[in-house]
């Protein structure tokens, strides 16, 4: 995994997403999920490109399924980008590098 | 000319990749368009990407999962030189030689790529009810993946629809999670294979509606019910699930290909018999693209493998293939 991608828990999320300075692109994904794993190399490169503008976590939803539950995730993967620790923007289903890059642009 | 491919590869499902296979061993270095990330089947790796364990691929005597099967397939013809582009193919001209193809993102500029020969693979993909709901329920209770979501429906009550191998098969594979799976079939047969039929008929959480069809979905922001008409009596009752998966067929993805190549009942591409020939010159079709009866992983395979023949030979006798092409096609 990227150098820039934070592993997000049950018992770290809050402090890692009011703590940040800026936009959280959090990633909800299974190791069971196809999908989930298509994107993975995608939201890698994402992190590489955008250190200093966007970070990147992952949140395994097997591990932390309270998170899960709050943000009310019925599918995966789910992006949620959180912007000063509040959720701004949902993206349900895989998406190419292109596409993920458009929807969330705006709120960056 | 340099930047003119001897073959151009759209699609990466078990007919596009062993297409891949053989057209890398017969060094006309392929260029495959595999598509982009989705949660439909319409991604690199194709429909098998969704499913769990493969039963009947042969060679796999305790199975397979259906993702790591076609990573297999994929490391297979890289190691003989394939090279991938994760994109999709946007539009395509066959009207003159080289024959074109372009990709790009919806946000992005177009990329055109060029080459003497092209195998459609683009496979087929998952119906949709066609509901209004639909929509803006998926990804809420409605889901396409039974892999990806059923986790989320641990002691729930949920619906499929549908009655083929697909159908069943997610059936079944949720009962892993869920209370209860109320399968909904227009039919009172399935079309599913005897061995589905007797998990499904065996499996204590599953029962089914027969001669019925979904007429709406309930909830807002999530599932909370569907309504069923049985389509005999026209009698309709709500059903409380809060969760829907649809199975209920495929359409081939030939869209790209309207205006270009000879497409048969359904909207399937049309071929020569006994061939992956279709009506133009240098353009080859293989797997669900053009398979409107097996559609198996295998018979795609087949299909893919006589796809690359079929262009190596066409290739080799307008000598546009590599020199030592003699040499190399003894290897098949």
């Amino acid at each position: 995994m990227a150098q820039s991608i934070v592993t997000l828990t049950d018992s770290t999320f809050d402090e890692e997403i009011k703590g940040s300075d800026e936009p959280v692109l959090v990633d909800f994904w299974a190791e069971w999920c196809g999908p989930c794993k298509m994107i993975a190399p995608v939201l890698e490169e994402i992190a590489d490109d955008s250190v200093g503008k966007l970070r990147v976590g992952k949140i395994n939803v097997d591990e932390n399924l309270e998170l899960a539950r709050r943000f009310e995730v019925m599918s995966i993967p789910t992006l949620i980008l959180f912007k000063d620790g509040e959720p701004q923007h949902r993206i349900i289903g895989a998406k190419g590098k292109g596409q993920l890059l458009q929807e969330i642009e705006a709120f960056l | 000319m340099d930047d003119v491919r001897e073959v151009i590869i759209i699609g990466s499902g078990p007919a596009g990749l062993t297409a891949a296979i053989y057209t890398a061993r017969a060094n006309l270095r392929p260029l495959i368009i595999e598509g982009e990330p989705s949660s439909t089947s319409d991604q690199p790796g194709g429909q098998l990407m969704l499913t769990t364990d493969v039963e009947n691929y042969p060679g796999f005597v305790e199975g397979i999962m259906g993702p790591d099967l076609m990573g297999r397939f994929r490391a297979q013809a890289e190691r003989f030189g394939a090279e991938y582009l994760t994109e999709k193919a946007t539009r395509v001209d066959f009207s003159e030689h080289p024959l074109r193809v372009w990709t790009g993102h919806p946000s992005g500029g177009e990329t055109e790529h060029r080459a003497h020969a092209v195998i459609v693979a683009t496979g087929a993909r998952a119906l949709m009810l066609g509901l209004e709901a639909e929509n803006h329920l998926l990804g809420h209770g409605v889901s396409t993946c039974a892999t990806c979501d059923g986790f989320f429906f641990r002691g729930q009550h949920i619906a499929v629809v549908g009655g083929g191998d697909s159908a069943l098969e997610e059936a079944t594979f949720l009962t892993k999670f869920a209370e209860s799976v109320t399968i909904i079939h227009r039919r009172k047969e399935l079309r599913a294979s005897k061995i589905m039929q007797d998990r499904a008929f065996k499996n204590p959480k599953i029962r089914f509606l027969w001669d019925s069809v979904v007429t709406d979905i309930e909830g807002e922001g999530k599932v909370e019910g569907i309504k069923v008409k049985n389509i005999l009596s026209g009698e309709e009752t709500a059903v409380p699930v809060t969760g829907l998966f649809v199975a209920i067929g495929h359409v081939p993805n030939t869209d790209l290909f309207r205006d270009q190549l000879e497409l048969g009942a359904n909207g399937y591409l049309h071929t020569r018999d006994g061939s992956s020939y279709t009506d133009v010159e240098g353009v080859f079709a293989c797997g669900d693209a053009q398979d409107h009866v097996y559609r198996q992983a295998i018979t795609a395979a087949g299909t893919g493998c006589m796809a690359a023949i079929d262009a190596e030979r066409w290739l080799e006798a307008r000598g546009e293939a590599p020199s030592d092409i003699a040499e190399t096609s003894t290897n098949w």
